[in-house]
């Protein structure tokens, strides 16, 4: 089976050779399998979101292999092979729920009743059905970010790119949704790549934990999380969970040493 | 969450806002007044000191207003068939309709010069300088340039009023349509890009509806220059059947007819009025309530 993401010797300098160069990334050593959820973890500013947008080819590395389902990262790109979530939902204000998640859909060109279709499937996943017609004013941070997964997943790309989706959400409402993504998760075969600063996040989403150093960041570790699947509420309260926690807890600590 | 409120203007809300027009309306009038009977009954100083008021209040210089309206209403010329009110009209449609061309044509190209700058940086480099200088030249040099131009071309005469019209229309449409298109967040770029959207389907999917709340106050402040544009454009276009003329007229006659100079004041005004509330009109239909930027907002906003 092909690999969905290979990271080989990756690099990232920005403004090289300028005054304000930063070191963003150092050889970088990373294979994700179809199917895993792989979490970055790591200080402010060591390059999660960079390695990100450089597997997502929004920004192209400055050393390095890159490679998305066995393609070059620019060829993923525009075979369409990933969604993208950011920490914000970046909706379009003058487009209804429905029509934001058909917009990916709109601009590769398919019909107007698979939009439809397809979209109302979307909400359906991310349990937003009847809120089609709203505008995402109307909606709750929470419902907002979930309408932003709904649009990534309307093409059903084989990966799924988030950088610290719930970030910016309450911690009630962050659970909630660290459970539904894990649902959509299964339900729908996606490979996802998750930025977060959240320990617990990462260790109650995640087949493994991919711990970054600071600037330039580097994998310091990379933790198999064994907790049992599905993850449920129990999850949480587990010996193991704690368990993990420290052992990410203490990955981090070596790595900002 | 946002002003849910806003969504929907209730009747009592814009019945009070009717009310606050014609209260400061009122005010204004009373105000008008009230200076003038302060001065004529003082001889022309504050009251209790020797301190000039700043303007004078006879009626040549400060007419009662119900003198300037009588006046739109009597013949503007002793045995003339039609009252000052129907020839000021007629003046401000002719000016309209060279100052309605000049604003499509200006509103186009700054429109077009929005797209080309935030497609290339090398354009918006070289050619931004020449348009914000060309707002620095006063418009009355330019219009007998334009009026010399068009005439050498044999064009008719309104052409070049409209262009002069066009001349002081298209910057904030230039400047606004730039910054508009240049207003989705980083991410939303990103999202685009993800989507390997071409740049043509950015542009109609994301930059230009991200643009529309930044055009239209550019499309307002366009429809009042377009207006001012036009009135002065008819000066040395020797253009008599406009406001231009008009008001050139009855600043001569100032002396003996001074409430005729403020009868076509005010009705200059209303025509750029209409104008802008065509202009607003058209926002209303085309923009939700929570897409309209408030001009006070954009104001106290860096």
């Amino acid at each position: 089976m092909t690999d969905a993401v290979v990271l080989n010797d990756v690099s990232m300098v920005f403004n090289q050779g300028g005054d304000n160069q930063v070191h963003a990334l150092s050889e970088i050593d990373l294979t994700i399998e179809p199917g895993e959820f792989i979490s970055l973890i790591g200080p402010s500013g060591c390059g999660k979101s960079t390695l990100l947008r450089l597997i997502g080819d929004l920004i192209s590395s400055t050393d390095g292999r890159v490679e998305v389902n066995g393609k070059p990262a620019h060829l993923a790109r525009t075979d369409r092979d990933y969604g993208m979530v950011f920490q914000s939902a970046t909706l379009l204000e003058w487009r209804s729920v429905l029509a934001n998640v058909t917009l990916p859909l709109e601009i590769m060109g398919r019909s107007s009743v698979e939009r439809q279709e397809r979209g109302r499937e979307m909400l359906d996943l991310v349990q937003l059905s009847g809120f089609e017609d709203h505008y995402p004013w109307q909606l709750s941070g929470g419902m907002q970010q979930r309408v932003a997964i709904a649009r990534a997943l309307a093409f059903a790309p084989s990966l799924l790119l988030m950088d610290e989706p719930f970030g910016a959400l309450d911690e009630m409402t962050r659970e909630r949704m660290q459970t539904e993504l894990l649902n959509i998760w299964e339900a729908t075969d996606t490979t996802v790549i998750f930025v977060t600063h959240s320990i617990p996040e990462a260790v109650f989403l995640s087949t493994r934990v991919v711990v970054m150093s600071p600037r330039p960041g580097r994998i310091v570790d990379v933790i198999d999380i064994d907790l049992a699947q599905p993850r449920t509420l129990d999850t949480r309260e587990e010996q193991r969970f704690y368990e993990l926690l420290t052992v990410v807890r203490e990955s981090l600590r070596r790595a900002d040493r | 969450m946002h002003k849910i409120c806003g969504m929907n203007p209730t009747p009592s809300r814009q019945i009070r806002r009717l009310w606050s027009i014609v209260a400061i309306l009122t005010l204004l009038a009373v105000g008008w007044e009230a200076y003038k009977w302060i001065g004529e009954t003082t001889g022309g100083v504050w009251p209790g000191t020797t301190t000039r008021l700043p303007i004078r209040t006879n009626s040549r210089s400060m007419p009662h207003l119900w003198d300037i309206a009588v006046s739109l209403f009597r013949p503007a010329r002793r045995g003339g068939e039609d009252i000052l009110l129907v020839i000021l009209l007629r003046a401000g449609w002719f000016t309209l309709r060279s100052a309605l061309v000049g604003f499509v044509a200006g509103c186009s190209i700054g429109f077009g010069l929005g797209l080309l700058f935030v497609r290339s940086r090398l354009a918006e480099r070289g050619l931004m300088p020449y348009v914000v200088a060309s707002q620095t030249v006063p418009v009355i040099a330019i219009a007998p340039i334009l009026v010399v131009w068009g005439g050498r071309l044999d064009l008719p005469k309104w052409v070049s009023v409209a262009a002069i019209s066009a001349y002081l229309a298209f910057f904030p449409v230039a400047i606004n349509t730039l910054r508009g298109l240049r207003s989705p967040a980083a991410t939303a770029t990103e999202l685009m890009r993800s989507y390997a959207a071409s740049p043509n389907q950015t542009l109609l999917k994301l930059q230009i509806p991200a643009a529309l709340p930044f055009l239209f106050p550019a499309l307002k402040v366009a429809a009042t220059a377009s207006v001012i544009g036009a009135i002065v454009g008819e000066l040395p276009a020797g253009l008599a059947d406009g406001l231009g003329r008009a008001i050139l007229g009855f600043a001569s006659s100032f002396s003996s007819a001074p409430e005729k100079l403020f009868a076509s004041v005010v009705v200059s005004a209303l025509v750029g009025l209409v104008f802008v509330g065509v202009v607003a009109l058209v926002e209303r239909l085309v923009l939700p309530p929570t897409r309209r930027i408030d001009p006070t907002e954009a104001a106290a906003s860096p």
